[in-house]
């Protein structure tokens, strides 16, 4: 896996190198945990529109005449339709917060919470993606697309290094396909106005999807105590407490209602909201991102 | 014992205001964490539940507290056992010995002095201060202190000690009268007195610090140097070096000669030894102690330390006559210990020598030119001693028959010819004996043995000075020794010869004497009595309690009386005799501050007296060691501080990385090539200077090399060129050593290392590569003599040409001849001892120890051995199928000497095998 440090300043040079040579390490990071997720079947093993032979059924009431599969039905008396298996690709936008604050990790031998979100997102991306899904960024020039190449322009475009210039990137849904769905991964500690109105527009524009809030333990566990001056990621806010340790209690209930806002607005838009931190697995949060986005199925 | 006390105590009162510092401090917390952290959204606006709680930690605030307590404290001047004031009141009176043995630590005696005038001046106390080596006159004045603080700086010292009556001023003293006493430390007749006297007026403090008093004795001397002898009171292991110090050849003062005086540990004396050649020790004018004032550590050294010049002419005779017989014989035996001789048979080599006497056995006729120089010679203050012989007797009648040179400028007196003969086997009387000497005489005083006996001597002229002359003369009248003087110096003629032949004179120690009383000879006798009576003595220089010299100026003569009981240690030096340096007519004689008998015991003062050493009661300002104090809390603090801020961690790594950079720019690079060289079996080739040469060598050693890996179990690396400059030599067990005419020497540093290369086993082949050239002109040629210089500083064995049974002849091959390119140049190895034995039924020598470190040889063999990149010889050996033999023997020679240098003397261990086998068979 690629170590944490490893995104550094030269990063985008490095990505440019490996792109020429190979897989970026992102990618390679991302296959690895995406084939660890995935059991090696494919498709929807369901019956619907694709090139595949899925079945022959007889023939039922309603069923347009077109179907009828005629090489079948001359073998016996019956009269059978071919049905293909259903291979309706869904468009899944993929949205990672490059603000500064997800550059935060609590302690040097972990990874920055943007790095896991990114880890996350390429894997689920190559996941999907070899699931036969489309698969893109919510950005206007990265619009979901099939197929390996996309899997090498998303690599590119995730490991891109971003000069975060403020605390959390702006979010915008609107070069999402509509219908299509969408995975948001932030740590969601900044404003939530924003976050509440790109989800009120995805339901008017019938997307789902899943906000997925990546956080370090330090911020679940506020472990400070003395005189302490906070400053943010960016250094544009600060906070200078006293007493650190006094604030712990209001602090992690602020996180909880932080957390419960985000599942109740998941909810409301009919989305899936969950939480995961950098100090577990990155397998674990796929697998389930995997599950949900399988779920929101139709 | 100890006290503490502060010199400033009011600042302590700052003390109280540590409390209000507490509450200010507390007001202060430590500075804030800085933490980068994204939810600081989550924390905006939430207020501290509890401020008064944020503040500095309790045990931060006591070693703040503690640092400016310290710091208070220091400013305050706290000082360890302060120096208690004088006790009592009224007139205070402050003695001091001011002997030699004060001057040792004078300025602590003036500035406690000075203390106690303060302190009476602060208490309006009167004083007088007394020395006791320069007492008043009459009472003592009691004036205030002011008067005597501007006097103290003035008070010095005296070279002498104080004399043993109670001081008059003592009976005149107040009652209550307060005494400050500044003792010598040793102990002296009167003391007691004068403290019982002191101590009736009034209470006594006594000021003597322990230091030991050091006295020198005047310098002897022996055959083996001048010894200088020193004495002292305690017994401490101490260390000092005594300087002789003397006028330099430009006439000034310098030291001359130091020696190291060391007193063992509970030793109270110890001696100084100088090896001094007699022209150094001749300008010795006094010895001192270094870094010791006083007169005690200085010795003016007078004549007595001086030996004579005196050159004898040797005899010019063509025969070898008996030692006994010869005329200088006793001559030499009498002089030998106290003088330095010059033996000579030209004149004019014993002018050059610049002796103080020459001395001419029985020597009659001399060249015209030796006669002008010898009396210039003496004109200029030379002593001329003058024996007669059977020569100087005939050659007086032959010269001119009656007279012999009656205006010799050499001879005292005009010599009659002829001579006389007495109790002699052909003559009637008995041996003449010695008249007493006479009053004027200088051998007066001398007792005259009465077995010396007068055989035969040569007679003087009758003339009218004739009597002035004459300073010993036999019991019938006749003269036996006259003197005549010259311009500055003087003739002296004794009448007989200077062997047993006339007379037994010179077996007599009578004739010791005389010599010595001629100035001929000096010993470091002091003058007897009877002679210095009537003598008077210039001061020349004397000496103050510093041990200073000075000029006497117009100091009054002192008579010979009166110095004699001093010289003898009768008497003590004082203010009449100062020590220093006394001139007489012919002798320079020093007084001293202390001779060898001057006593040395450390003062007893009875039980309850208020001593002060000055040591133990030291006052130590303990004010330095507080506000080091305060530093160390206050830098605890700043730790504590950071350690607080979460910063420790970062700052004590900016300090290691500081540390750090320091010893790692010193790592020491390592000679990739030496570690390379220590892998492997690594011949290495010195260089020449020769770039060519040097080439040549190092294929040389290449071939050598190939065929050691070929032929034997030695598996070499390619051999490396040595820089024996740079290079760690130990890695390479052979040097092959091209010697060139231009081949550069060693550097001094290089010669130790290439010695330590060979005493640990190393060996060098020097090859000077000349053996065509030098059988051609067979003479040593150029790179032979840079060969000789180059091995000059090395440590080189004594050599031999390779012995027929050498080891090198069957280390490996079988071999008796060494060819390189060249043939027949001998080749040296380092000789076998000379008790080697040939074992028996063995064909060589029982030599089993010892690898040569070196082999020189001139046969170009690196020529013979060079090989190209590509293995085949690069140069031509001989012609032909010879060539080839003699360059497959050169080949052998080299395995034979790497096989020697890497086996040593293996095989030579090989004629114990018989014996080994038979062994093992029982």
């Amino acid at each position: 896996m690629t170590s944490p440090a490893s995104h550094g300043g030269a990063d985008l040079r490095r990505s440019g190198e490996a792109l020429s040579g190979g897989l970026p390490p992102l990618l390679v990071a991302a296959d690895h945990l995406a084939s660890s997720v995935l059991p090696g079947a494919h498709g929807r093993r369901r019956s619907g529109s694709g090139a595949e032979f899925w079945q022959f059924r007889p023939l039922s009431p309603g069923d347009g005449i077109t179907r009828i599969d005629w090489r079948r039905s001359a073998r016996g008396d019956d009269v059978y339709l071919r049905e293909t298996e259903w291979q309706a690709a869904r468009a899944v936008s993929l949205w990672v917060d490059s603000g500064a604050a997800m550059n935060f990790t609590g302690d040097d031998g972990r990874e920055t919470k943007a790095h896991r979100a990114r880890l996350l997102a390429m894997a689920l991306g190559l996941a999907l993606l070899r699931g036969g899904e489309r698969v893109g960024l919510a950005e206007a020039d990265m619009p979901p697309r099939a197929g390996r190449a996309q899997a090498n322009a998303l690599a590119v475009a995730l490991a891109e290094e971003k000069r975060a210039e403020s605390e959390h990137g702006a979010i915008d849904l609107h070069a999402a396909p509509t219908g299509g769905h969408v995975v948001i991964f932030s740590d969601f500690l900044g404003a939530l106005e924003p976050i509440e109105q790109a989800l009120a527009m995805a339901a008017a524009r019938t997307m789902r999807g899943i906000l997925v809030q990546v956080l370090d333990p330090v911020e679940e566990g506020f472990p400070f105590d003395g005189r302490t001056r906070f400053e943010s990621m960016s250094g544009h806010m600060a906070f200078e407490t006293l007493r650190a340790g006094d604030l712990k209690a209001a602090y992690l209930e602020r996180l909880a209602q932080r957390k419960d806002r985000l599942q109740a607005m998941a909810r409301q838009s009919g989305w899936h909201a969950t939480t995961l931190h950098t100090d577990r697995p990155a397998s674990e949060g796929l697998l389930w991102l995997y599950q949900a986005l399988g779920g929101g199925r139709r | 014992m100890n006290a503490l006390g502060f010199s400033a105590p009011v600042l302590l009162w700052a003390l109280l205001a540590l409390p209000i510092l507490w509450w200010l401090l507390r007001a202060v917390p430590p500075a804030p964490v800085r933490r980068r952290f994204p939810g600081i959204a989550l924390l905006l606006g939430l207020k501290d539940r509890d401020p008064e709680s944020q503040r500095t930690p309790w045990w931060l605030l006591l070693i703040r507290v503690a640092a400016l307590a310290a710091l208070i404290v220091a400013l305050a001047g706290p000082v360890l056992n302060p120096t208690r004031a004088l006790p009592g009141q009224g007139p205070l009176v402050v003695v001091m010995d001011a002997s030699w043995a004060s001057a040792r630590d004078w300025p602590r005696r003036i500035e406690r002095a000075a203390q106690a005038l303060e302190e009476a001046q602060r208490a309006g106390r009167t004083v007088a201060v007394v020395t006791l080596t320069d007492p008043p006159v009459g009472a003592l004045e009691f004036r205030a202190a002011e008067h005597w603080r501007e006097r103290l700086p003035g008070l010095a010292p005296r070279p002498w000690t104080p004399g043993a009556a109670l001081p008059d001023w003592v009976a005149d003293l107040p009652e209550g009268t307060e005494t400050l006493w500044f003792s010598d430390g040793l102990a002296r007749d009167g003391r007691a007195a004068l403290l019982a006297a002191l101590t009736e007026t009034g209470p006594v403090q006594v000021f003597q610090p322990d230091t030991p008093v050091i006295a020198l004795a005047p310098a002897t001397f022996d055959a083996e140097g001048v010894h200088v002898t020193a004495r002292r009171t305690t017994g401490a292991e101490q260390a000092l070096t005594l300087l002789a110090v003397g006028r330099d050849p430009a006439g000034a003062q310098r030291d001359l000669a130091r020696a190291p005086l060391t007193f063992e540990a509970g030793a109270l004396s110890a001696e100084a030894s100088f090896d001094l050649p007699p022209e150094l020790r001749n300008r010795i004018t006094r010895f001192q102690i270094e870094g010791l004032r006083g007169a005690g550590a200085v010795s003016i050294a007078d004549d007595s330390l001086r030996r004579r010049k005196v050159g004898l002419l040797a005899v010019r005779e063509g025969n070898e006559s008996l030692a006994l017989l010869s005329p200088l014989h006793y001559l030499r035996q009498a002089l030998e210990p106290t003088a330095d001789l010059i033996e000579s048979v030209s004149i004019d080599d014993l002018l050059l020598a610049g002796p103080d006497v020459i001395v001419l056995a029985d020597m009659p006729t001399m060249t015209e030119t030796e006669t002008r120089d010898l009396s210039d010679w003496v004109e200029d203050g030379g002593l001329l001693l003058r024996f007669a012989g059977p020569r100087m007797a005939g050659a007086g009648a032959s010269a001119s028959g009656f007279v012999a040179q009656a205006d010799d400028p050499l001879l005292p007196v005009p010599l009659r010819a002829g001579g006389r003969s007495v109790g002699g086997a052909m003559s009637w009387g008995d041996p003449r004996t010695l008249a007493p000497f006479a009053e004027d005489s200088p051998f007066a005083g001398l007792s005259v043995p009465a077995d010396v006996g007068i055989r035969a001597q040569v007679l003087a002229q009758p003339g009218p000075d004739l009597a002035d002359r004459t300073i010993a003369a036999l019991a019938d009248g006749t003269p036996l020794v006259t003197r005549a003087a010259r311009g500055a110096g003087q003739v002296v003629l004794f009448h007989v010869t200077a062997n047993a032949e006339w007379s037994n004179l010179p077996l007599s120690g009578l004739f010791v004497d005389m010599l010595e009383r001629l100035s001929v000879s000096t010993r470091g006798a002091v003058p007897e009595a009877g002679e210095m009576d009537g003598t008077s003595w210039q001061p020349e220089e004397v000496m103050d309690g510093f041990g200073l010299l000075s000029d006497a100026e117009d100091r009054a003569a002192i008579a010979g009386a009166d110095l004699a009981p001093i010289l003898r240690g009768e008497a003590q030096p004082g203010p009449e005799i100062p020590p220093g340096l006394y001139a007489g007519t012919a002798l320079r004689l020093a007084v001293n501050a202390t001779d060898a008998q001057t006593p040395l015991n450390v003062a007893q003062w009875p039980m309850g007296t208020n001593l002060e050493t000055g040591v133990e009661r030291q006052e130590v300002p303990l004010a330095g060691y507080i506000f080091a104090l305060a530093a160390l809390v206050l830098m605890l603090d700043s730790l504590a501080t950071l350690a607080l801020g979460g910063r420790l961690l970062r700052a004590a790594m900016v300090v290691l990385a500081l540390g750090l950079i320091g010893p790692r720019a010193e790592a020491q690079p390592v000679d990739t090539r030496i570690m390379e060289a220590t892998e492997a079996v690594v011949l290495g080739a010195v260089s020449s200077g020769d770039p060519q040469v040097d080439d040549v060598a190092l294929a040389g050693l290449r071939g050598l090399s190939t065929a050691l890996y070929l032929r034997s179990s030695v598996e070499p690396s390619l051999p490396m060129a040595v820089d024996i400059e740079a290079d760690e030599l130990s890695v390479f067990p052979f040097l092959y050593w091209p010697v060139t005419a231009e081949s550069p020497l060693p550097s001094t540093e290089a010669y130790a290392r290439l010695n330590a290369y060979l005493r640990t086993g190393g060996m060098i082949l020097f090859d000077t590569r000349d053996a065509e050239q030098a059988r051609l002109t067979g003479g040593t040629t150029a790179q032979a003599r840079r060969l000789q210089q180059i091995a000059a500083g090395l440590d080189i064995p004594p050599l031999e040409p390779v012995p027929d049974d050498h080891v090198l002849t069957r280390t490996f091959y079988l071999l008796s001849d060494y060819p390189g390119r060249y043939q027949g140049g001998t080749v040296w190895v380092e000789a076998s001892p000379a008790d080697a034995e040939q074992a028996e039924g063995m064909p060589f020598r029982n030599l089993n120890d010892g690898v040569t470190p070196v082999v020189i040889g001139s046969n170009d063999w690196a020529s013979a051995w060079a090989v190209d990149d590509a293995g085949m010889p690069l140069l031509p050996v001989g012609r032909g199928t010879t060539g080839e033999r003699q360059r497959e023997l050169a080949l052998r020679f080299g395995v034979n000497l790497i096989m020697h240098v890497l086996s040593g003397n293996y095989k030579s261990d090989q004629v114990h095998v018989p014996a080994l086998l038979e062994r093992l068979g029982q």
